[in-house]
């Protein structure tokens, strides 16, 4: 009977670089910003580190295939490095695989480092291409960009709970509002300013009914951590945090093919949040999860995943949201560091940079008074990669 | 009895008035006629067009039946790779089957419909699709831009059951140099419009009429419709009164509503007749290009079978004025349009994947599990219901004749497109199976949760850098 990863690791160390359109550095600047500081706050040294997971999503758009790319602009000495790809829960999955690799007993130390160099496109938006999804999505598939992915859930999610466009937008924007206000108050957030609930609702409209103030920036950036087996942990500083659980769930094709969704929720969050509560043990995830940065690509995202996360019963999340339960001062506060509405999303680095912030959170270590949540005991995070209809998620849950 | 056993038609939704292109190009000293012409949609060519009125033919029609598809135009996408089988394979129609491409005259569409019922005739077919259809490409300011409209339609062909049998023809032939275009040009040029007239559509339609009167015997006054292309309004009726035939008995041209079509005009005309058809009536067809063919129909009572078709008057009525002609030179590529760096993404085609998915990509058919029947697009060899997951268990499955309603959607302004916002959404299909598609012909404004679509099939890209038109098939509103 699997015992699942809760308690078995560590994380000892933690780095994450400024978030935003960096045009003065490249993927390799970032990596070593990031590794720097993690391997500082950890406390050792490179030839410490037994491997590396290495996460990139674009890499046509930065480093290119392979590991190498890490290996070589780390130094690294001839240890494994494996590069791990999976939308935007790469650096989850970079994350997941420095756990196994030291839970197994295979090593003491591993590295997980996610990057993403986004700003190198020459327009505005992901990085677009029929090809991303293979040759024959090319053919068949509109060409969707994220934004008009998701704006189709919020359409969804209007309809199926009756909401006029004006009152979902009006909702929305109370959960764009809170992430501005979040990460005005962080150095690190790529987006400081705050923007208030009118300026949001009466934005440029980038996909029906999303408006500019729905969609998360659009940044460079890059996060690592270093992680160790549970009872090694203690060695190194005293206060490493602890891994509760580590899931992922990835879409079947009933959401895209099959007619019994809803398309008002994301099916993978909904299961990959019931495995990690039962990795974790947590019964009670609205009383028992004291934060949680989750993948708020849009508003709309945030929103349902309130619901699949069962932050909020289902269909219910407005009333928590005009309630302001997920503001930084509320009873759940969710993307205390600005999320990716804010702080900024760089596919491959995103799941490591949440983690970073329940880190600091837990240990205390907020950069700034203000920013400090009192008494965390568990953080989640959570990354959703694809479209609604096609996806990954994956769920995290770190604490003391 | 051999003749024609259905028949279709397409226009585009979109509506051009020739105010609208006098406004902006009306400085070049051109002077429109009054009227307007049906615009193809910027995701609209020819063969597309031939798709939609191949498919409004084909309605209640049993598609394995057919063994041959004629596409008569002359503004195919393609030089080389078969039009036809193209439009064929679009179609779903089986392979084993003659396909053709009559190119190169405005008289293609006549010499292809002659060629099917030689076909049926000489029983080496059975059932032939003929589908005539232009999209010309027009030099802004050019007299053409006003005179060329874009549609099509289509004629099932066979022996038996028929609604009009063909009783006879007639041809003349002239290597005739009113327009011309050279291979590997985009425009057409033009003689003197009087040469035209006075040379050429004057002389030739008198000749190949009369010509078929005498051979066969007939009295122009026998005819409930007489039908040949209006390219000049004036002479149209002067041939008429010259051969001896009522205004009343003349088809309407569709040249101020739709515009000439070319290759499909006169067989939009007799689509248009047909519909208004009575049995025992007589229709006398000609065309106009290098000389001409005429084709002299009589109606049967079969002709009340016939249900359903769009054809040419429903079409007609189901329109969008386009009012801006900056957005029309934008649809034809007439102007370089900045779409922005993302906008300089192509599609490139793996021809050898399109092949071993055509029926996913250009029939739009998945398929139905045996097991439990879920229908599913695209095709899936392990079924997508979560309690049935049976293997290897299915049957093909169309979906391109199966309606729908949108699931969701959304209007998109930051994909690259032509007209944006990009709209696109998932579509559940009736009888199961759901997917995500573009939506075209439709404004974001009228999309609703819940909406009925057809599915329909169109360009969805063309790839400069390698030659290639992509099409595919998209979602739109219940036309009609």
């Amino acid at each position: 009977m699997a015992e699942g990863i809760k308690d078995k690791v560590a994380i000892i160390g933690m780095g994450c670089t400024k978030f935003g359109e960096l045009w003065d550095k490249g993927a390799d600047d970032l990596m070593v910003d990031a590794f720097k500081e993690c391997i500082e706050d950890a406390g050792i040294e490179k030839k410490d580190i037994n491997a590396a997971w290495f996460g990139v999503h674009f890499e046509e758009q930065s480093v290119g295939k392979g590991a190498t790319s890490m290996a070589l602009a780390l130094k690294l000495p001839f240890i494994p490095v494996t590069r791990t790809e999976n939308f935007c829960a790469t650096a989850t999955e970079a994350f997941r695989g420095a756990c196994y690799g030291v839970a197994s007993g295979a090593y003491d130390i591993a590295l997980a480092l996610g990057v993403e160099k986004l700003k190198d496109t020459g327009y505005g938006g992901l990085p677009g291409g029929p090809s991303l999804m293979g040759t024959k999505n090319a053919l068949v598939m509109p060409k969707l960009t994220a934004p008009g992915a998701f704006a189709m859930m919020a359409t969804r999610y209007f309809s199926v709970y009756g909401l006029s466009p004006e009152e979902g937008k009006r909702m929305l924007a109370k959960v764009s509002a809170k992430s501005h206000y979040n990460g005005a108050r962080n150095p690190k957030a790529h987006l400081r300013r705050e923007v208030t609930e009118e300026q949001i609702f009466n934005a440029p409209i980038i996909a029906w009914p999303l408006g500019l103030f729905d969609c998360c920036g659009v940044s460079d950036g890059s996060a690592a951590a270093i992680v160790t087996r549970a009872d090694m942990a203690k060695k190194f500083r005293p206060d490493p945090i602890y891994v509760k659980a580590l899931q992922i769930a990835l879409s079947s094709g009933e959401e895209l093919m099959y007619t019994k969704w809803d398309g008002a929720h994301v099916e993978t969050g909904y299961r990959a949040g019931i495995l990690a509560y039962k990795e974790a043990g947590v019964k009670d995830p609205r009383n028992e999860i004291s934060m949680a940065e989750v993948h708020d690509c849009f508003s709309i995202t945030e929103a349902v995943t309130m619901e699949d996360l069962q932050f909020s019963p289902r269909g219910k999340v407005k009333e928590d949201i005009e309630t302001a339960r997920f503001n930084h001062d509320g009873p759940q506060p969710i993307q205390p560091d600005g999320g990716l509405k804010c702080f900024g999303h760089p596919i491959g680095a995103s799941g490591l940079r949440m983690i970073y912030e329940m880190y600091k959170q837990l240990q205390g270590k907020a950069q700034l008074p203000e920013r400090q949540i009192k008494n965390p005991k568990l953080g989640l995070t959570h990354n959703m990669g694809g479209f609604p209809a096609m996806n990954i998620v994956s769920v995290a849950i770190v604490g003391l | 009895m051999i003749g024609i056993k259905s028949y279709g038609a397409y226009i585009p939704r979109y509506r051009m008035n020739h105010n609208t292109i006098f406004m902006s190009v009306g400085f070049l000293g051109t002077f429109p006629p009054p009227g307007e012409n049906a615009v193809a949609n910027h995701d609209e060519d020819a063969l597309s067009m031939a798709v939609a009125a191949g498919i409004d033919c084909l309605s209640a029609v049993k598609r394995e039946a057919v063994d041959g598809l004629y596409l008569a135009t002359t503004s195919q996408p393609y030089m080389v790779r078969q039009n036809s089988a193209l439009i064929a394979t679009a179609l779903d129609l089986p392979s084993n089957m003659r396909t053709a491409d009559f190119i190169g005259s405005t008289k293609s569409g006549t010499a292809a419909l002659l060629s099917a019922f030689d076909a049926v005739k000489g029983k080496t077919s059975s059932s032939i699709l003929v589908c005539a259809s232009d999209c010309r490409l027009s030099k802004p300011g050019s007299p053409q831009e006003y005179l060329y409209g874009d549609g099509a339609a289509a004629l099932l062909v066979g022996n038996g059951d028929v609604i009009a049998t063909l009783e006879g023809s007639y041809s003349v032939s002239y290597d005739f140099p009113d327009r011309w275009r050279a291979s590997g040009e985009r425009f057409e040029h033009a003689w003197e419009d009087r040469f035209i007239r006075d040379s050429g559509y004057r002389q030739f339609i008198t000749e190949v009429i009369a010509g078929i009167l005498k051979k066969y015997e007939l009295n122009i006054k026998d005819f409930a419709k007489i039908i040949y292309p209006g390219l000049y309004t004036r002479e149209h009726g002067a041939i008429a009164k010259r051969l001896g035939a009522e205004p009343g008995q003349l088809q309407d041209t569709l040249i101020n509503t739709v515009g000439d079509t070319g290759s499909a005009s006169p067989l939009m005309m007799l689509v248009a007749a047909l519909e208004d058809a009575r049995a025992g009536d007589k229709i006398l067809v000609a065309s106009f290009g290098n000389g001409g063919d005429a084709l002299v129909f009589q109606v049967t009572e079969k002709i009340g079978n016939i249900k359903d078709r769009r054809a040419v008057k429903k079409h007609l009525a189901s329109k969008k004025e386009l009012t801006s002609y900056e957005k029309y030179l934008a649809f034809r590529n007439l102007a370089p349009m900045d779409l922005g760096m993302r906008g300089e993404i192509n599609i490139r085609t793996p021809m050898s994947a399109l092949f071993r998915e055509r029926k996913v990509i250009l029939s739009l058919c998945g398929s139905k599990c045996k097991k439990c029947g879920t229908p599913q697009y695209p095709y899936q060899r392990i079924c997508v219901n979560p309690d049935c997951g049976a293997i290897d268990q299915m049957e093909d499955y169309r979906f391109s004749d199966k309606e729908g309603v949108v699931f969701t959607y959304t209007g998109d302004n930051l994909a690259a497109s032509i007209d944006p916002p990009s709209v696109y959404g998932l579509v559940d299909f009736t009888g199961g199976g759901r997917f995500w598609f573009d939506f075209t012909d439709c404004d974001l404004d009228s999309v609703k949760v819940g909406m009925p679509v057809e599915m329909t099939f169109r360009r969805r890209y063309v790839d400069e850098s390698s030659g290639v038109h992509g099409y595919s098939w998209k979602a739109a509103p219940i036309r009609a």
